[in-house]
């Protein structure tokens, strides 16, 4: 499956159906001192073969889109808006409907492998527990499945190891595993939070070629959160920037990484130290510091970071605009 | 050639683990194997690798925080771990270090003046009150800080904050060398630029040296002078940074600068990878012959039978490869 990065590719596979459909998301908390809002009207789709990222800093929202489109959201907190998989509603599904499609067409590898595992169970009884539980194989069948995708994530000596626990993989092959857990069902759709994040540089290379090839093969649809934009650029066809719970730009990503137009994207990437550009000169840099969840505010999330802030941008909260291209932006600035 | 500040020679640390009841010890983990260097005064040498390598067992052990199985490091002329305890006093107010979490190497239950101050108290307690506020609002100056802030709590501040009081305590002594542990691995894309230009600044400003230990090799390119790459304890290349970032020559920095994802989907596209196989091994039993034979794409019989020197080459710079 080739992948779609220019905006004419993407604008080709827009005409497909969505398999994943945020409308108006916004996610709140309640906390001591008050509801704090987390996600504030994020609207994006999702189509199968295609790669999502969602890229931002700490505090910016990610993770809980991701928990909320899985129904995953913690018990304090409240989604509104609408997040459609296959068009069935996932904010107002039960308990039991979630289950069914969480095991079978939806599925979510997670940052850090070792808390994600259970320590208790042999990898062979958490990754037989899905097909036996949703698929009614045998436990035979079963082990024979996952033996074959442990392979297909090269885990070696993998019919031996498949009865070991958790702690006796490595972390580079616990994160194996938990791709593995994760593709076992054939999703669909597959979420990613951070998926190398906790892996060294040389283990998250292969990790990423993996995770590559194997979505790519399945033509899943893919939403991946990450903080790093090199993992973004590896992977992705489409991204999505997101600052204090907004969305403040959507590209094909490269468009996003060509010409950024949002004044945070330019920002973001422009901070981002990389293996080519000029060492004599400083770093550019964002001031101040990462928006601290709050109430809801009025005008742009970015504003009092942005060196470019007008009046208005304080007092009127910038829509999330299309330009040409298949791009998006939410700045008052920013004019197609 | 400038006399060295700080001269590494053949250090080692092993840390015996799995102490039973009856046997002795089950096995030695060599987190530092064996690494020599030498740092000259305002310099920046990076130190880079993959967890376990001994990076930063590498940093503790220079400032006498590790206790050092073998070796020498020479401060100033002087062999720091002879030094009797006052002149050992004496000498650490000239070493400081900054930690990778920001908040947890921070008391929660002081102030933020209070912090700052403490080395300054520990060291210089003929400093009167005012004397001591003033060379605290002076190292909050230097690191960015509203002298307003003296008196809020770490909490108060955001991590990246809380990365700034801890350079300005590691500042406030006016050091000569500070050895930077990971300072901005767990720090936001946007406040890491902010940290690593602050650090180039006083580096440049006030003749620091620096040892820079981090994994992020875009990050250590844009601070260091020299780069050395550790792995499982032991150096496997030493190099100017503009050369080594433009021809990595030992197989594994060719492996670790081609595993980076740029950010920049293009050239991301269009590279040709080395791509490793394998994990790290275990640092209890590393490899017979050279560490990294077992994952090197390029390894002989000779690699895996005899152990290559650390050995120079026509620009200088240090590489322990048969091969190369």
């Amino acid at each position: 499956m080739p992948s779609t990065r220019t905006s004419a590719e993407v604008a080709v596979r827009q005409a497909a159906a969505a398999i994943l459909s945020a409308r108006n998301l916004t996610v709140d908390f309640k906390l001591e001192h008050g509801w704090v809002r987390a996600v504030d009207g994020v609207s994006f789709e999702v189509r199968r073969g295609e790669v999502l990222g969602i890229v931002g800093e700490s505090g910016s929202g990610k993770s809980q889109i991701l928990m909320a489109a899985m129904g995953l959201t913690a018990i304090n907190g409240r989604c509104t808006g609408s997040v459609t998989f296959e068009g069935q509603e996932i904010l107002n599904a039960s308990p039991e409907q979630l289950d069914k499609i969480r095991g079978s067409a939806m599925s979510m590898i997670f940052q850090d492998p070792m808390t994600s595992l259970n320590p208790y169970m042999r990898v062979v009884d958490q990754l037989t527990e899905v097909l036996v539980a949703h698929q009614g194989k045998s436990k035979a069948e079963a082990v024979d499945n996952a033996v074959e995708m442990l392979e297909r994530v090269r885990i070696p000596d993998a019919r031996r190891r498949i009865s070991l626990y958790p702690h006796e993989f490595s972390g580079g092959m616990r994160q194996r595993v938990m791709i593995a857990m994760a593709l076992l069902c054939r999703p669909a759709l597959l979420f990613a939070d951070e998926p190398t994040t906790a892996l060294d540089v040389t283990v998250q290379a292969q990790i990423l070629d993996l995770l590559n090839g194997l979505v790519r093969e399945l033509n899943a649809a893919v939403v991946i959160v990450t903080h790093d934009l090199g993992v973004i650029a590896r992977l992705c066809d489409r991204v999505i920037v997101l600052y204090g719970g907004r969305i403040m730009e959507e590209a094909a990503i490269d468009d996003l990484f060509e010409a950024p137009r949002h004044p945070y994207s330019q920002g973001l990437l422009a901070a981002t130290p990389r293996l080519d550009d000029d060492t004599a000169h400083d770093l550019r840099t964002i001031k101040g510091s990462p928006r601290a969840l709050v109430g809801q505010m009025t005008g742009c999330p970015f504003a009092p970071r942005c060196d470019r802030k007008i009046e208005r941008c304080t007092v009127e909260t910038p829509a999330l605009q299309r330009l040409m291209s298949g791009r998006a932006a939410a700045c008052h600035l920013v004019t197609s | 050639m400038t006399e060295a500040l700080l001269s590494v020679r053949d250090l080692k640390v092993h840390f015996p683990i799995g102490k039973g009841l009856l046997a002795g010890a089950k096995g030695v983990v060599k987190a530092v194997d064996g690494i020599s260097f030498d740092l000259k005064p305002g310099e920046t040498l990076g130190i880079v690798g993959e967890s376990g390598c001994g990076k930063s067992t590498l940093g503790r052990a220079i400032l006498r925080l590790a206790k050092p199985t073998d070796g020498t490091v020479v401060w100033l002329g002087r062999d720091f771990y002879a030094l009797n305890k006052a002149s050992l006093r004496k000498a650490r107010r000239e070493l400081q270090i900054i930690f990778q979490d920001p908040l947890a190497s921070l008391d929660p239950r002081m102030t933020v003046g209070a912090i700052i101050a403490r080395p300054l108290k520990t060291f210089h307690p003929e400093l009167t009150r005012v004397q001591i506020d003033a060379r605290v609002k002076e190292a909050m100056a230097q690191v960015g800080l509203a002298p307003e802030m003296m008196r809020r709590y770490p909490h108060e501040f955001s991590g990246g904050q809380c990365q700034r009081i801890g350079i300005a305590r590691a500042m406030i002594l006016r050091p000569k060398l500070i050895v930077c542990d990971e300072p901005v691995s767990a720090l936001d894309v946007s406040i890491q630029a902010q940290i690593i230009n602050l650090l180039r600044k006083l580096q440049r400003e006030l003749g620091l040296s620096l040892l820079f230990i981090s994994h992020n090799l875009s990050v250590v390119r844009h601070i260091s002078h020299r780069v050395m790459v550790l792995y499982l304890g032991k150096v496997m290349e030493l190099s100017e940074r503009d050369a080594f970032y433009a021809n990595p020559m030992h197989p594994y920095s060719k492996a670790l600068i081609s595993a980076i994802p740029l950010p920049d989907p293009k050239a991301e596209r269009a590279r040709e990878r080395v791509m490793l196989q394998g994990d790290l091994p275990s640092p209890l039993n590393p490899p017979k012959g050279c560490r990294f034979c077992t994952r090197c794409p390029m390894a002989t019989d000779l690699c895996h039978s005899t152990e290559p020197p650390l050995s120079p080459r026509s620009d200088g710079r240090l590489v322990a490869c048969h091969l190369v």
